[in-house]
């Protein structure tokens, strides 16, 4: 709190924590670090039982027999013995820690201040990259056009990007190609359709006709979620209504001034307009397509190769912070720990209102919906291979596309399936499945098929 | 007589100040009952504009309280991403010096040659020409690609934009040099080195202060929108992100504080102005 702050005003903050729990900033990291800790301790639990349990196996291949000799030892006496003749401590620690020494420590991951980059941001003030044996700074970029430019520049070494634009990069689409790859998906879900708040008694997709819209950028999810949603209820998002690329935080104030009818954005922004008094969400983006990727953890595929153990280590700690982020529990605090200025710069609850599903529509409800932002992060090849349809359909590529080639040259599926099972957490065992968007099955292995089944596309 | 005329000015500003303090005040603050009968789980969940029905726009008070707070601690550092606005504006300002020292040292000494060569002032006029009017941002783009670092792109930016009035102005001063003076230094018989030193470099130096003035005030308004184009330190970041926050209050605290060292960038240099002008 300031010196000059009115205790009497209900805007005031007493308590002079980010996240308004804690008695001081001090109070509030301490806090955060004991969390950390017991999240770390949990890890190293996991990762000691993975090994036992694999001791255990060799030694006693029988379980009848290991019943045997625990029964005459007792449980302890057995840990400890075991314990004398391997040093389970250590298997352990080399498993979490990777097998060869870090290329290099010091690491620049770029990050959009929005929901969708939690695991990249929270990974940070919890220690996760830390426990890699990591220095990594996470920087605040004003962009998606300039994270892509600082990560073709090599100034950042990993960033957050939309799923689509790796694709794009790599296929050079809107840039030079350079080859890209997606290890990790950030997460699921996430984005919302939000109306002005004149609109809210034409919610009937087909009265949308002339109507304005915002999208952030021109190769997201957003835009073709935006254009599919459209299309299925026969407007042309081309000839019908206008769609155009707006950062974020002016498309709220865009709303504000009547500058547009609304938006299909990322979280918080969505939650911002209601919170503002400005808006209301017409509907989330899972409810056309529940579990659709949105953000994804890209780096140049050069980076994976010139330095593996250090690009292992960095995704290891993604995908536990994703682990940790998919966690209902912990959303709350993740959201007191990512809302300061530094990471999102919002109101607290705005971020918890997103991360934990319980939200004002903006119309007088609350809604509940705790999977309306999820972070698994398996890169199914098969969302790759949607991407590319949408963007042929949608005349931003054109001619032929060996769909599965790119699908398995930029979602590197398998990477992610290794380091998941090294971690201790379920991996799926395909690389690509088939999944509905509004009520269609997607089949990846017909994507041509797909495509012509569309009354509105451009090719 | 001057004296009783700065008072009167001064208290007059004074009034003006308050009179649209004031009229900012009541313009924002006007009957804000909020919303009856919302459902208290809800409006835990809204913000003050719709609860309380707040103005979006901030007041003279938001503008005080806030400006205090961040005046109470300037230069805190919270990792890359959280830096107080004293700091901010250091890394803005250092930038600014350092691309408009670098245009200083290529533009004072290009302007000397133009401005003493009529046919160097030909041959690189259409090159001048060209380059003069385009916007220092469009280079961006150019400079992110070419130079691939975005913190030497935005020197550069601040480098590119200084160039020409400083190039212009001392193209123009030199040339325009008093041609009896010249001729006094001709039947002297001084060395030509001498004589830019002695008597050119002090007879156009008013005019080289002035592009030098000219050039600081644009670097000045170019940084900003660069760096909020490349985002990470710097007042430019700072408006970015609290853009970001939609906090019309933090942007407003920006203004003034980009306002007050633009004022100050300037007056050094007409103080230089002063300094380097001779009465005839």
């Amino acid at each position: 709190m300031g010196l000059f702050d009115n205790p009497f005003q209900a805007a005031t903050r007493l308590s002079a924590c980010s996240c308004g729990r804690h008695a001081s900033q001090g109070e509030h990291e301490r806090a955060l670090r004991l969390e950390a800790t017991a999240v770390a301790s949990q890890e190293e639990a996991r990762i000691t039982r993975v090994v036992e349990n694999g001791l255990m196996r060799a030694l006693f291949p029988q379980d009848r027999s290991r019943r045997a000799f625990l029964k005459a030892v007792g449980a302890s006496t057995a840990a400890a013995a075991l314990a004398q003749f391997l040093p389970v401590g250590m298997i352990s620690e080399v498993l979490a820690q990777g097998t060869g020494p870090l290329e290099k420590t010091d690491l620049n991951v770029g990050f959009i201040p929005i929901t969708c980059s939690t695991p990249i941001i929270m990974a940070h003030p919890m220690g996760f990259y830390e426990r890699q044996g990591l220095n990594v700074s996470v920087v605040k970029t004003a962009g998606w056009a300039v994270i892509r430019d600082m990560t073709l520049n090599d100034e950042y070494d990993a960033a957050q990007m939309l799923v689509p634009m790796p694709l794009a990069i790599s296929m050079g689409v809107g840039s030079s190609p350079v080859p890209m790859a997606i290890p990790a998906i950030q997460n699921v879900n996430g984005q919302a359709i939000t109306l002005a708040l004149k609109h809210q008694d034409r919610r009937d997709p087909k009265d949308w006709a002339g109507m304005r819209f915002a999208v952030p950028f021109d190769y997201s999810m957003h835009n073709y979620l935006l254009r599919y949603y459209l299309a299925e209820a026969g407007i042309d998002p081309d000839a019908d209504v206008s769609i155009r690329a707006v950062p974020p935080p002016e498309m709220v104030a865009n709303l504000r001034a009547d500058n547009i009818d609304g938006f299909l954005a990322p979280d918080p922004m969505n939650q911002r307009a209601v919170y503002d008094g400005v808006g209301f969400i017409h509907m989330l983006s899972k409810e056309m397509w529940d579990g659709h990727p949105c953000c994804a953890f890209t780096a140049k595929a050069a980076f994976a190769r010139e330095a593996p153990n250090t690009y292992a280590a960095l995704l290891r700690a993604i995908l536990e912070a994703s682990a940790y982020a998919s966690n209902l529990d912990n959303r709350p605090e993740i959201a007191a720990a990512i809302a300061p200025s530094e990471y999102l710069n919002q109101p607290a609850t705005v971020v918890e209102q997103v991360l934990t599903g319980t939200y004002a529509d903006g119309l007088g409800q609350v809604q509940r919906d705790p999977h309306r932002i999820d972070f698994t992060s398996f890169p199914w090849e098969s969302f790759a291979v949607w991407i590319m349809t949408q963007m042929k359909r949608w005349g931003q590529v054109s001619g032929e596309i060996d769909y599965q080639r790119i699908a398995r040259e930029v979602y590197l599926a398998t990477d992610a399936r290794r380091l998941m099972e090294e971690a201790g957490l379920e991996a799926p065992a395909e690389n690509s499945r088939s999944f509905e968007v509004m009520g269609k099955t997607f089949d990846p292995a017909d994507p041509e098929g797909y495509l012509s089944s569309f009354a509105i596309r451009r090719s | 007589m001057a004296a009783s005329l700065n008072l009167k000015a001064g208290a007059l500003s004074l009034a003006i100040l308050a009179a649209l303090l004031l009229a900012w005040h009541f313009a924002v603050g006007g009957g804000g009952t909020g919303v009856e009968g919302l459902d208290p789980e809800y409006a835990a969940l809204m913000g003050a504009q719709v609860t309380e029905g707040a103005s979006a726009m901030p007041g003279p008070l938001d503008l005080f309280e806030t400006l205090t707070g961040h005046l109470s601690d300037p230069f805190y550092d919270r990792g890359p991403n959280s830096k107080g606005i004293g700091l901010q504006l250091a890394y803005s300002l250092g930038r600014v010096l350092l691309g408009f020292s670098l245009a200083f040292l290529v533009a004072v000494p290009l302007g000397f040659a133009i401005g003493m060569s009529p046919l160097l002032s030909r041959a690189l006029n259409p090159f001048i020409q060209i380059m003069k009017p385009v916007s220092p941002l469009a280079w961006m783009p150019l400079a992110l690609y070419t130079i691939q670092d975005s913190a030497t792109s935005a020197i550069f930016v601040i480098f590119i934009c200084s160039i020409w009035p400083m190039l212009v102005n001392t193209a123009f001063g030199v040339a325009n040099v008093r041609k009896e003076w010249l001729n006094v230094a001709r039947t002297l018989e001084i060395s030509s080195l001498k004589r830019a030193f002695t008597v050119i470099l002090p007879a156009a130096a008013p005019t080289i202060v002035t592009g030098m003035r000219i050039s600081i005030g644009i670097a000045w308004l170019v940084i900003v929108a660069a760096e909020m184009l490349v985002g990470g330190t710097g007042i430019g970041y700072f408006v970015w992100n609290e853009w970001n926050n939609l906090s019309i209050v933090n942007v407003i605290v920006a203004i003034l504080a980009i306002g007050t060292i633009g004022m100050i960038l300037d007056q050094l240099l007409a103080g230089a102005a002063r300094l380097v002008t001779f009465p005839e």
